[in-house]
């Protein structure tokens, strides 16, 4: 069981509900995912609207939402839309996503720190994106964030976890959890998250994009699941010699 | 160094030279690559990758999937105006031409703002012929606070302004400016623009950097493919692209290439671009850049349209009148800018979005983003 902040989940593969061909294929793949915490632009719902395409789907889901704050560009924007997702949504959990930079969407440590610090203050759930960058994620976490949700990759890139020595740091010295967002473009990377010891992922366009989303979905959901029974299970390390049968050292316990 | 030094530094005919006489090894090696060069993306407009032309689109297609998903951004122009003070060759709200001139006030804004609000749009393009003295600041700092009260995303289509202009429609909610450069060919230019401020090609090309200075959030430029050799134009605008893109980071972008047709009015384009040269193009600038906006109005039909949806394009508009006040009184046609091709009702757009597979995208902004 994952707990962050009052919520306990069960799976550990949190879902995003973006670059969907139709809200249709968005509720299934969710649903085959069996994610419970799904995370949501607010640019880009309705509130106003109860049959807004994705927001109602997820209500009739039952799913917990996670606003995000994609598109703000500075911290008093973040924290404007986090405003008007808990009002709007009567949640106040948000995911803090900040990127002045529209092209690649890297976040901005400085003004996501900033309004990270406003928003705890404020009462919200706050679960930062940022670079996987372990300084950063201590700040925040000290800050009192929830969790923190450091980058694979670039996202939308599919590259799988480039940040891997990175994420290693965040994960040994973390304790909120960490939850890889980003990058994650196959099962097999998510699964190695999970290894890692990473406590949940956070995966959408290797799903929206896929030929069969639904199906790439419940594949994620098992990669997860395995990735973290293996974690769990204590992996062997690796060597790079093999081990003598007969060590060097084997005459001090004679 | 700015972009008009830039482009000091090309010469026209080179270009012309460069792009027509690029090989097969040439567009092999582009496709083969993920990040293009500004060589790269004259070989992909090259007569020589038509014969690519198929590989180029499941490229296209790819990449467009990945980075924005199957979604269409739907966006809807209004015309305030008509009024113009230029006389352009090619355009029907050129000063010689004797048509009805209007411009709306704020009841008939409001009216044209409940009529597309019905449409279900949310993503308004405010769009006014070049007239500083009916349609300059003071106009538009009545009808912008209006236009925000009702819709999330804004664009505007107007006349180049000054950069602490921009400054100010930025903060009255402007979210992106469109300028187009018409023809990146300075002689060209001169020839088409025979009177009025829009003469000043040096100003309108520095507009982009002005709204780059003025911390927009998204710039659109682009030609007006036709004026001339619409390879060159088009290559010039990926180096524009390119350009703007390293020197204003935090904004996004956005290409179109309206395309001149010979059958309007009595202004014959110099260079004519069949349907697949413009498949060609749309791939170009999307394996060129994965991330740039690309956009297609009801300029061109119906069936173009419904072809172009998968293959690259990221936003439509749709059911556009070009005449100020149409939407609220459709029974006039004599005041528009241009003929559209494509007159299907919002909802049929919609529907043949769906049937393609992509889900239309009404909204992508909130107003409390700024």
């Amino acid at each position: 069981m994952l707990n962050i902040a009052d919520k306990s989940f069960t799976s550990r593969l949190f879902t995003g509900t973006g670059k969907f061909a139709t809200s249709e294929l968005m509720s299934q793949s969710i649903q085959a995912s069996g994610s419970q915490l799904v995370t949501m632009a607010m640019k880009r719902v309705d509130v106003q609207d109860q049959d807004d395409d994705i927001l109602a789907p997820l209500l009739k889901a039952g799913v917990n939402l996670l606003p995000n704050t994609s598109g703000a560009r500075n911290a008093e924007e973040a924290i404007f839309a986090a405003q008007l997702a808990r009002e709007a949504l009567g949640t106040n959990w948000v995911k803090l996503e900040i990127h002045p930079d529209p092209k690649y969407l890297m976040p901005d440590p400085i003004e996501t720190l900033k309004a990270a610090a406003t928003l705890v203050e404020q009462g919200f759930v706050v679960l930062p994106y940022v670079h996987a960058d372990p300084v950063l994620c201590k700040r925040l976490e000290d800050l009192g964030c929830a969790a923190v949700m450091p980058l694979g990759a670039p996202i939308g890139s599919n590259k799988g976890l480039r940040s891997r020595d990175f994420l290693e740091i965040i994960i040994e010295q973390a304790r909120v959890p960490v939850v890889v967002d980003a990058g994650i473009g196959a099962p097999s990377d998510a699964a190695l998250a999970m290894e890692l010891g990473a406590d949940a992922v956070l995966v959408n366009t290797a799903m929206a994009v896929a030929k069969d989303p639904v199906a790439m979905a419940k594949a994620f959901a098992q990669a997860v699941e395995a990735g973290r029974s293996a974690y769990l299970a204590g992996l062997g390390g690796q060597q790079q010699q093999a081990m003598a049968s007969s060590p060097l050292t084997a005459f001090l316990d004679d | 160094m700015s972009f008009s030094e830039l482009l000091a530094q090309y010469d026209s005919a080179e270009v012309h030279l460069a792009i027509n006489s690029k090989s097969a090894a040439d567009v092999e090696r582009a496709l083969a690559k993920d990040k293009l060069d500004l060589d790269d993306f004259q070989a992909l407009i090259s007569p020589a990758a038509e014969a690519y032309l198929e590989q180029m689109a499941q490229r296209s297609q790819r990449i467009t999937q990945q980075r924005f998903g199957k979604n269409q951004q739907f966006y809807i122009p209004l015309y305030l105006s008509n009024m113009c003070s230029n006389v352009c060759e090619y355009c029907g709200f050129s000063m010689g031409n004797k048509i009805r001139r209007v411009t709306l006030d704020e009841q008939a804004i409001d009216a044209e703002l409940e009529a597309i609000k019905q449409l279900g749009f949310d993503h308004i393009l405010l769009v006014t012929g070049e007239s500083e003295r009916l349609t300059g600041m003071p106009y538009f700092r009545k009808v912008l606070p209006r236009v925000k009260a009702r819709f999330n995303h804004v664009s505007m289509e107007v006349q180049p302004l000054e950069q602490a202009e921009y400054e100010e429609l930025v903060s009255l909610g402007v979210d992106a400016v469109m300028v187009y450069q018409e023809t990146y060919n300075r002689r060209r230019y001169a020839e088409v623009h025979h009177k009025g401020k829009k003469c000043d090609f040096d100003f309108r090309l520095a507009t982009p950097e002005r709204l780059g200075e003025a911390g927009i959030r998204k710039i659109g430029i682009g030609a007006l493919i036709g004026l001339d050799e619409w390879r060159n134009d088009c290559f010039f605008a990926a180096a524009h692209l390119q350009y703007l893109e390293r020197r204003y980071w935090q904004s996004k972008f956005s290409i179109s290439f309206p395309r001149l047709r010979p059958c309007e009015g009595s202004f014959q384009p110099k260079s004519l671009m069949t349907d697949k040269q413009l498949v060609q193009l749309i791939c170009a600038y999307r394996l060129f850049n994965h991330d740039v906006e690309l956009s297609l109005s009801t300029r061109e039909s119906e069936h173009f349209r419904n072809h172009a949806i998968p293959l690259g394009i990221t936003s439509m508009s749709a059911f556009s009148s070009t005449q100020p006040g149409g939407y609220a009184d459709t029974s006039s046609k004599a005041l528009e800018q241009f003929e559209i091709s494509d007159d299907r009702r919002p909802e049929e757009v919609a529907a043949a979005v769906r049937k393609a597979g992509y889900q239309v995208v009404w909204k992508d902004w909130d107003r409390v983003m700024g």
